[in-house]
């Protein structure tokens, strides 16, 4: 029983189409995830990697195309993902005027969790801003409201990312935190994509690197045994540009 | 152009038959109809006034009913019948506004009745201006279809609740009480005939215009999937 | 079931919150209220004899002007935040969203109002401490506030941004602001109980049937 459910993808895109107005963005995306896996998407900016994310948050819908998120449809059964999945984008989420204990607090009761000062304590030791809760938002500089953002994805312990460029206005030091999130609260590991240009972490820190380019991912492999340089090479033959 | 004209659709089926209903109802309003006793000859606009005001609160249901369907399959089409709906509908609505008040002037020296029917069509007029322009600034794409639909479907909702409030402040205020829909109490068989016949030619115009703006739209919309999709 | 209110309650006190952390709402929209009955007072000028007329109709000017600036406000404030998505990705049904919003307009409002009534009744002369004013005020604000969030919710995404919010609204809410100046009219002249309780069914009815339906159409003013 647990190995068909292990099997199965935990993020199945099917025939995805998204297009703004006259622009199609996303053209024909196929992609599996499978549970635990890391998967790096790199691009050209403009090449669809933020709206991939996006969809996938639910934050808008898709042209065409079936998605799955843990078995459940995207279309039909928006509510037991919103419950599985941790968002980060480079929207915050975040209300300038409010403390980051304040805010932590309201999205920790609208997931409906119970042991509120717990669990902000734990993602903001996490994320190295626990002695920061008590200032506002608004008064933070760019990483520490990104640290916040990445906390508050956190709350609800989900077993899947989605990151949005994390490691924007991020310090090596704050870089280091993200392999404190490969895991759950427990030891589960996380299903995560992640969008960067930053190539230390698409070596690193994932299993799998991919590439859109022109609206359709034109690369995907696994990074055992790949370098840095490798990849320069692989990603300047596909898309044209330097990463 | 010409080819257009002479193949056999629907719209031009339409066309042939509104056309001759159209002319008999100028002919009747304008030559056969007899004039009305006390109000006289500016009274014949009443054959314009009430097809224009059911054309007109017939958009309003059509605003309503595409933006609901395509509020739930979010299937273009409905979206297209809608806001061409509502393009046409405004125009209907003016025209229901401009025959009252020229209607009101020459018989009662005023040019604006607070009557019920005239005041709901004033209020629907800005509802369907406020669709059309909501539609115009939002976001393209489904966003601001979408936007358009929840107006158009609290528009309707809204209708019969203003149209009830305004008749209890009139019957609380009563004394302006005119206009052509208040005169209406009884007609004369040919006055009635004359105003079938006008009701049912508005009313095919209606079809026929609407239907051409949606082939419009829907034409349009193909092209925007075919430059986005292959282009 | 439970969670559903603690949800709409946790939308309630974020926005209280910040409403008591900026004061941009509340404070200036209550001086922009007095200003509208002054205003009205030097433009219609009325005699004593006249203001028991004019009186309820500069009330519901002020009160509907207000109205329309604190709520377009509410919403501008979570767009700037990048927070609208924010509450998207809770996993809570749309319609909570919607109601959090609808109970946070309707406070600020009726705080508004409680503050311009004696105002109000100063400036006019007019004794305002009677129940079914109190009624019709209470039903009319809940009024405005279930069209006016799911339009602000709209308009904040336009290019016109919060004067679509009036364009919108007006027209909408007009026979709740008829029931409820020609109630007001009929309270301060001791009308008969009867046509009173006519204007107020009609506010009770406008309410049930667009609070529902503001509450189902609201999800689709969310997404992108």
């Amino acid at each position: 029983m647990e190995n068909t459910i292990i099997n199965k993808p935990a993020i199945s895109i099917q025939g995805l189409f998204k297009s703004f107005g006259r622009n199609l963005v996303l053209r024909d995306i196929n992609l599996d995830i499978y549970h635990g896996e890391r998967i790096t998407i790199f691009g050209p900016n403009g090449a669809g990697k933020s709206t991939l994310i996006k969809i996938l948050a639910m934050l808008t819908k898709p042209d065409f195309g079936q998605i799955n998120i843990l078995g459940y449809n995207l279309e039909s059964k928006p509510q037991n993902i919103r419950q599985l999945i941790g968002v980060v984008t480079h929207k915050t989420f975040l209300y300038e005027d409010l403390t980051g204990y304040e805010n932590l607090a309201f999205y920790a009761k609208m997931f409906g969790l119970n042991n509120i000062r717990e669990r902000i304590d734990a993602v903001t030791s996490k994320m190295g801003i626990q002695f920061r809760v008590d200032r506002k938002i608004g008064t933070l500089s760019h990483g520490m409201k990104k640290r916040f953002s990445i906390a508050r994805s956190l709350l609800h312990d989900p077993l899947i990312l989605l990151l949005d460029e994390p490691d924007g206005g991020l310090d090596q030091h704050a870089l280091a935190m993200l392999d404190t999130l490969v895991v759950n609260s427990e030891g589960i590991p996380r299903t995560i994509l992640l969008t960067t240009h930053n190539l230390d972490i698409g070596i690193n820190f994932s299993n799998k690197i991919g590439i859109i380019s022109n609206n359709s991912i034109i690369y995907l492999n696994t990074t055992k045994n790949m370098d840095l340089n490798t990849f320069k090479q692989i990603y300047i033959e596909h898309t044209g540009f330097e990463v | 152009m010409k080819n257009t004209l002479k193949k056999i659709t629907f719209e031009n089926i339409l066309l042939g038959i509104t056309m001759p209903i159209i002319g008999v109802a100028i002919y009747m309003i304008f030559m056969w109809v007899p004039t009305e006793q006390t109000l006289g000859i500016s009274q014949r606009i009443f054959y314009i006034h009430v097809p224009s005001a059911w054309t007109a609160l017939l958009s309003v249901v059509i605003v309503a009913i595409g933006s609901l369907i395509y509020l739930i399959n979010s299937n273009e089409k409905w979206d297209s019948l809608a806001h061409s709906a509502g393009e046409v509908g405004v125009i209907l609505a003016s025209l229901t506004l401009l025959s009252g008040i020229i209607w009101a002037k020459p018989i009662w020296g005023v040019w604006w009745t607070w009557d019920a029917r005239l005041t709901t069509t004033l209020i629907l007029w800005f509802i369907l201006v406020a669709y059309l322009m909501l539609r115009s600034y939002a976001p393209t794409g489904p966003q601001g279809k979408r936007f358009g639909a929840i107006l158009g479907v609290l528009a309707l909702i809204d209708a019969p609740i203003v149209y009830y409030s305004t008749v209890w402040w009139r019957t609380a205020h009563p004394g302006m009480n005119i206009g052509p829909l208040a005169e209406s109490a009884t007609l004369d068989s040919q006055m009635y005939l004359a105003l079938m016949v006008s009701v049912v030619g508005f009313t095919l115009l209606f079809v026929y215009i609407l239907k051409e703006r949606y082939n419009m739209k829907q034409d349009e919309k193909e092209i925007d999937k075919l430059f986005t999709y292959y282009g | 079931m439970k969670s559903y209110f603690n949800s709409i309650l946790t939308l309630l006190w974020k926005d209280i919150l910040l409403e008591l952390r900026t004061k941009e709402n509340i404070a200036p929209i209550i001086v922009f209220a007095g200003l509208v009955l002054l205003i009205f007072n030097f433009a219609i000028d009325p005699t004593p004899v006249l203001v028991a007329i004019v009186a309820p109709g500069i009330l519901w000017t002020a009160f509907t002007f207000s109205g329309v600036l604190g709520m377009s406000r509410t919403f501008v404030l979570e767009k700037d935040n990048g927070t609208f998505e924010g509450m998207m990705l809770c996993p809570v049904s749309r319609e909570v969203i919607f109601f959090g919003k609808m109970l946070a307009n309707l406070s600020f409002m009726l705080l508004i109002e409680i503050l311009i009534f004696p105002f109000f009744g100063i400036l006019f002369n007019i004794s305002i401490l009677i129940p079914n004013l109190i009624l019709v005020t209470f039903l009319t604000t809940l009024g405005f506030s279930s069209i006016g969030t799911i339009f602000s919710a709209i308009s904040v995404h336009t290019r016109a941004k919060e004067i679509m919010l009036p364009i919108l609204f007006f027209p909408i809410v007009v026979p709740i602001i008829l029931a409820a100046v020609q109630s007001t009219s009929l309270i301060i002249q001791n009308g008969t109980q009867e046509s009173i309780y006519t204007w107020i069914q009609l506010i009770a009815i406008f309410d049930i049937i667009f609070i529902v339906l503001s509450a189902y159409l609201f999800q689709f003013a969310l997404e992108e």
